[in-house]
């Protein structure tokens, strides 16, 4: 704001009517041409989603059959198969669920619900949001440096699962805190007036109300567990495997870390199966969104 | 919902009022013990990164001073296991990751601040419910898959068209995908802070004469400009961290070189050496935990001014 009062305003010489018309006919055009240029804008990023799409589809789907979905690792493209890496995926995921699950959401209710404010609390505030911006392969070199070689679980299932649960987590944690926050405050009166402790008021009242929320932002989390890679070759994933991962000391395998290997190799055969690989990891990923929207709708519904 | 409420009517009030009441503190408290714990595994893995980085770096600069880390033009980390033989400087790797992140900024920014202007300003209540989520998949696709993407078909696009001496691994093709994937980042952030300017603003804009644009572009983008700084910032620290993408599409090959050629940046060169079989107490393996550290500081600086500008515009709406 400038200083008004020290300035002389001195009205314009009235413009006659041509200057005004042109004036507004050329903004005119200029909002139509602004409207299209941002238009285009948003709808740039869709058409380079639907060309992708389009294209993995196109090579993929020719190599997609039974034999490649139930196949053993081989160094021979037309033998390999993603069993075993698909079996890996949904060990990693079932470590992730049980163990980045409740710890985000108890983080998150904590945070919420009986931190007070105070500097301790805002140092962990600030600290959940920058480990969201951590990049995943720095979470791979913690997964490398602790799990594998001081707490020594070795280049295992059990400490890929684990790096993935810490990548998570701050995700989680901020998605439940809102769902937690948008739970009103008489609810939780109501609860007190009947004599409720606060955590018969959490348990009863703020939980299940804030749960939909929660879940929905946790299976996001989770879908970009699935496709995560790079911190898994951090840690030390193998190229290929020829039997399927038995429990959380095999070595590690995963759907994103096979395709990455089977890009790496020369040749279209190779091409062929890594866009088959990305294929089943797409129709994956599209049914536990598909699962996060249901909930959400869902949980609109009864508000 | 209902709150469990057994009781005994054989018993007296009060008794069962003090005995429910002890063990409804002692879990009152037990639960407590347990949330806080949950929250401060965040601190936990924080301080492990710190531990991790700092110490294995530590050894790394026991053996090569931070001078030549900083100095030196060349990175033949990979050529010797005698530190004395090679080179190491970061520059190269880092050079790589500039203009990786240059070009998906060039892609990411205005195309993300145009999409925040348009769901925000113009786009109807219906449109807006379906383009949003539409473009928010973009961040939801596995990097893996861009990266695949870039080498499979954006390098054979623009060999093809604009630059047919494009090599089959560049940065500049691994730049553009990263870009797309980094729009919603850009939009989302800036579709927020633009949100929470006061409608009173525009009004007063439009009670002046001002076309809808002269609004948007006049009044709320600057009323919103530290969101907007934030969005950018933060998608910088997206691009700077992105590791499959370059990986897979941008080369492995540290030089500084034009962005048509292969390249390996920081993140590419921490995946190339531990997809290998690299023993622990190498000079090798202490390279990526240097790498890692440099990286990680850049990001922790990007990230904190984000933080700063995402509080201030809070503050002042």
């Amino acid at each position: 704001m400038s200083q008004s009062g020290t300035e002389v305003v001195r009205p314009r010489e009235p413009g006659t009517e041509k200057d005004f018309k042109t004036s507004t006919g050329t903004r005119h055009v200029l909002d139509k041409i602004f409207t299209a240029i941002i238009f285009v804008a948003t709808v740039i990023g869709l058409v380079v989603l639907a060309v992708l799409l389009i294209d993995i589809a196109r090579r993929g789907l020719p190599a997609l059959n039974w034999g490649f979905l139930t196949g053993l690792g081989s160094a021979d493209a037309e033998d390999a198969g993603l069993l075993p890496p698909l079996v890996g995926s949904l060990m990693l995921l079932v470590i992730v669920v049980v163990v980045a699950v409740p710890l985000g959401i108890g983080a998150a209710v904590y945070l919420e619900e009986y931190a007070s404010d105070n500097w301790l609390n805002r140092i962990i505030e600030i600290n959940i949001s920058n480990l969201a911006g951590v990049p995943s392969i720095i979470y791979g070199l913690l997964g490398l440096g602790v799990f594998v070689y001081v707490l020594g679980f070795g280049k295992s299932i059990l400490s890929g699962g684990l790096i993935l649960s810490l990548l998570i987590l701050p995700v989680i944690i901020i998605a439940t805190r809102e769902s937690v926050r948008a739970v009103p405050n008489s609810v939780r009166e109501g609860a007190y007036a009947l004599g409720a402790t606060q955590w018969e008021t959490i348990r009863h009242h703020v939980l299940p109300m804030a749960l939909p929320g929660a879940l929905t932002g946790s299976i996001l989390a989770l879908s970009r567990a699935i496709g995560e890679t790079a911190p898994l070759i951090a840690i030390g994933a193998v190229p290929y495997m020829t039997f399927v991962p038995t429990g959380l000391g095999s070595d590690i395998t995963a759907i994103p870390i096979q395709i990455y290997n089977w890009v790496s190799q020369p040749g279209d055969e190779f091409q062929a199966i890594a866009a088959a690989g990305i294929v089943v990891l797409m129709a994956v990923l599209l049914a536990a969104n598909a699962g996060a929207i249901w909930l959400r709708n869902r949980f609109q519904r009864r508000n | 919902m209902a709150v469990e409420t057994k009781q005994d009517p054989t018993k007296s009030g009060s008794d069962l009022w003090k005995r429910e009441s002890r063990a409804r503190h002692f879990r009152e408290r037990a639960v407590r013990v347990l949330l806080t714990v949950c929250a401060y595994i965040s601190v936990l893995t924080t301080f492990g990164i710190v531990f991790v980085l700092f110490e294995e770096a530590a050894r790394f600069f026991g053996e090569v001073s931070p001078v030549r880390f900083l100095t030196e033009t060349q990175w033949t980390a990979g050529f010797s296991d005698d530190p004395s033989q090679a080179e190491y400087g970061i520059v190269v790797l880092a050079w790589a990751t500039l203009l990786s992140t240059a070009i998906a900024c060039a892609v990411a920014l205005p195309l993300g601040l145009g999409a925040a202007i348009y769901l925000s300003e113009y786009a109807s209540t219906g449109l807006r419910r379906w383009l949003k989520p539409a473009l928010e998949v973009l961040a939801g696709v596995p990097t893996i898959v861009y990266g695949f993407f870039a080498l499979t078909f954006v390098t054979p696009v623009l060999q093809a068209t604009f630059f047919p001496n494009i090599g089959i691994f560049n940065i500049f093709a691994a730049g553009l995908v990263m870009g797309v994937m980094i729009i919603p980042t850009v939009a989302s952030v800036s579709e927020d802070a633009i949100y929470a300017v006061p409608r009173g603003l525009r009004e007063g804009g439009y009670a002046l004469g001002a076309t809808k644009r002269e609004v948007a572009t006049k009044i709320v983008v600057p009323a919103a400009i530290s969101g907007i700084v934030a969005s950018f910032v933060l998608g910088i620290s997206r691009a700077v961290g992105e590791t499959m993408i370059v990986a897979v599409a941008g080369g492995l090959t540290p030089q500084i070189a034009s962005p048509l050629q292969p390249m390996q940046t920081m993140t590419a060169y921490i995946v190339q050496v531990t997809g290998g079989e690299t023993p622990r107490g190498t000079i090798q393996y202490e390279t990526i935990f240097a790498v890692g550290l440099s990286l990680f500081l850049m990001t922790l600086v990007l990230n904190m001014i984000a933080y700063w500008f995402v509080r201030r515009y809070r503050e002042v709406y």
